[in-house]
């Protein structure tokens, strides 16, 4: 890029390019860059010793199982459906197939207060089950289902939008190869889909879970906040954050940034050898 | 499109196995199936989503009409609506404007550390609210490195509708850049070309050229960042401050119902919400159709 080179018509004078290129970096700077590494700079602020203890305790501990049993039952349930759904939808033919996939997409239309609101509804002691539900000793609001029902509402769209317009571009060539010569609906997608569909089923898989992780408002809403027992690790930082230990509430929060981190590198990861394209809109 | 899908080749839902005319109207599919797997898919969309939100609008039924609007547009109700669809409009702005410069840096320049600020980009979508919330808070606290900068100006951030606007400018970030990408990318410079080699300057290239290219896309951005900016909760209620009628956000006010056992009350603003959720998700759709159109 010698400066005795004229400017292709296309490119942006050098003066422009610096100028914009400032304010962008600058402005991610300011907006991503400086929160990550406030997080960190709080954890450690008393010391590593310090940050560790608090990430050691018992209700933080429970708080990380917790977080982690969630996710174990919401991301693999979303990933059965978002199979179930892409196979009905990009390998057959029925009218209203884009009205599905709307209303597959909902949930990420909705405020996470509501998404958690509309299970208290349901399942809440003045709910439309609430009363059977405490004749039967069952505990669904401010206890551990009501938070994975919430986490599976919020990270419900994930797999199957990921899934669907992959499996779509791919088409039915192979798999009605497949069954021409007499293989099974399950041996087909388990030898023929399945290979096709997993590094995208792979980068759904990873944006629910850090989702699922994360989640904080709708599960704030069922949880009940009860320490020890119903506190997934953004309740447990927010309760942390309330009672003033700072150092305790950004070390946990430490914890889900190196989770955002990894998922982050993966995901590029993915999108540079995989040719998975993220589609987040 | 008028042409007939069976002239092309590569149309995704081709069969290979040619078919006459479906019966009734569905095409036959060779692959088996079908029944199970859409089955499963209403069966669970139906538990999952839709049973569970048409509670909320059951729910609030049951407050009658004049009950509806009075907990649904209370004033402390319209206060937290004007804030959380202001500050979410403010916040798409900025991203709408800073979103266009940097997916086109993103794509026509080139320097050291793209590839990492490409990935960094998406760190709003993988970071939890409750993580950016309370970093916020601390950043733009009166004692935080951004907040006591700005507090000798006497500008205060945390804990004013100013703070709210932040939060939100942070989660709506990756949106704007996310869409204008591709089609950045995919913008053909013959048209730039073509328009230089007329005579026109750089600036009318872009603003009479290029802008008008991005406008469905830069939309669709924008209309994904508000909406999502509407119905935050995490990020915000850390920085926000929480005051009634200044600085509480709807969601918020739906939890605090919720909290004092005013479930009818909680679901009337939560059926205004999804209302307004719903008259977006529209929008968002007929703005891709139109793009789609367009281009």
């Amino acid at each position: 890029m010698s400066l005795s080179h004229a400017r292709h018509p296309t490119e942006d004078p050098a003066w422009a390019r610096w100028n914009i290129l400032a304010l962008v970096l600058g402005f991610l700077a300011l907006m991503l860059i400086l929160p990550l590494v406030a997080v960190f700079a709080g954890a450690l602020e008393k010391g590593l010793q310090a940050s560790l203890a608090a990430i050691s305790d018992p209700d933080a501990i429970s708080a990380v199982k917790l977080t982690l049993l969630v996710a174990a039952i919401a991301v693999p349930f979303n990933a059965a459906f978002g199979i179930c759904a892409a196979w009905a939808i990009s390998k057959h033919y029925f009218p209203g197939k884009s009205f599905l996939i709307t209303l597959i997409d909902l949930p990420f239309s909705i405020s996470p207060v509501v998404s958690g609101l509309i299970y208290v509804l349901v399942f809440g002691a003045q709910g439309w089950f609430g009363d059977w539900l405490i004749d039967h000793n069952i505990a669904i609001i401010f206890a551990v289902p009501g938070i994975v029902l919430a986490t599976v509402f919020v990270t419900f769209p994930f797999i199957a939008r990921e899934l669907i317009p992959l499996m779509q571009e791919q088409g039915v060539a192979e798999e009605e190869a497949a069954v021409s010569m007499g293989a099974s609906g399950l041996v087909t997608f388990f030898l023929v889909t399945a290979p096709n569909i997993r590094w995208g089923l792979f980068y759904g898989i990873l944006l629910c879970n850090a989702r699922a992780m994360g989640e904080f408002g709708a599960v704030s809403v069922v949880s009940g906040h009860i320490r020890g027992l119903t506190n997934t690790m953004p309740l447990h930082i927010e309760l942390l954050y309330n009672e003033y230990d700072f150092v305790g509430a950004f070390s946990v929060a430490a914890l889900l940034c190196l989770l955002a981190l990894v998922t982050l590198a993966l995901k590029t990861g993915l999108e540079l050898t995989q040719s998975v394209r993220g589609r987040h809109v | 499109m008028s042409q007939p899908t069976a002239l092309i080749p590569d149309a995704p839902e081709q069969s290979l196995i040619a078919s006459a005319r479906p019966p009734f109207f569905r095409r036959r599919s060779a692959i088996p199936g079908f029944g199970l797997t859409l089955g499963i898919t209403i069966t669970v969309l139906s538990i999952v989503v839709l049973v569970p939100l048409s509670a909320v609008a059951i729910k609030a039924s049951g407050l009658g009409w004049s009950g509806l609007i009075a907990a649904g547009f209370s004033d402390r109700a319209l206060a937290a609506y004007r804030l959380s669809f202001g500050a979410a409009l403010i916040a798409a702005g900025i991203n709408g404007v800073f979103g266009l410069i940097t997916a086109w840096a993103l794509v026509r320049y080139r320097f050291p550390g793209k590839a990492l600020v490409n990935a960094l980009v998406d760190l709003p979508f993988a970071l939890p609210t409750a993580v950016a919330g309370i970093s916020l808070a601390a950043l733009y606290g009166p004692h935080g490195w951004i907040g006591g900068l700005l507090a000798p100006l006497g500008i205060k951030v945390a804990y004013t509708p100013l703070g709210v606007i932040v939060a939100l400018t942070f989660i709506g970030l990756p949106f704007v850049v996310r869409t204008l990408e591709p089609v950045v990318r995919d913008l053909a410079d013959d048209v730039e070309e073509a328009a230089a080699s007329l005579g026109a300057s750089r600036i009318a290239t872009l603003v009479k050229v290029v802008l008008p290219s991005l406008a469905p896309a830069w939309l669709t951005g924008f209309a994904l960042a508000f909406a999502r900016a509407v119905g935050e909760y995490g990020s915000v209620i850390f920085i926000a401050g929480n005051k009634p009628y200044h600085s509480e956000i709807a969601p918020l006010l739906i939890v605090i119902e919720l909290e004092q056992f005013n479930y009818e009350e909680a679901a009337a603003i939560a059926l205004v919400m999804l209302v307004a959720a719903f008259v977006m998700l529209f929008v968002i759709n007929a703005i891709q159709a139109w793009s789609r159109r367009y281009s």
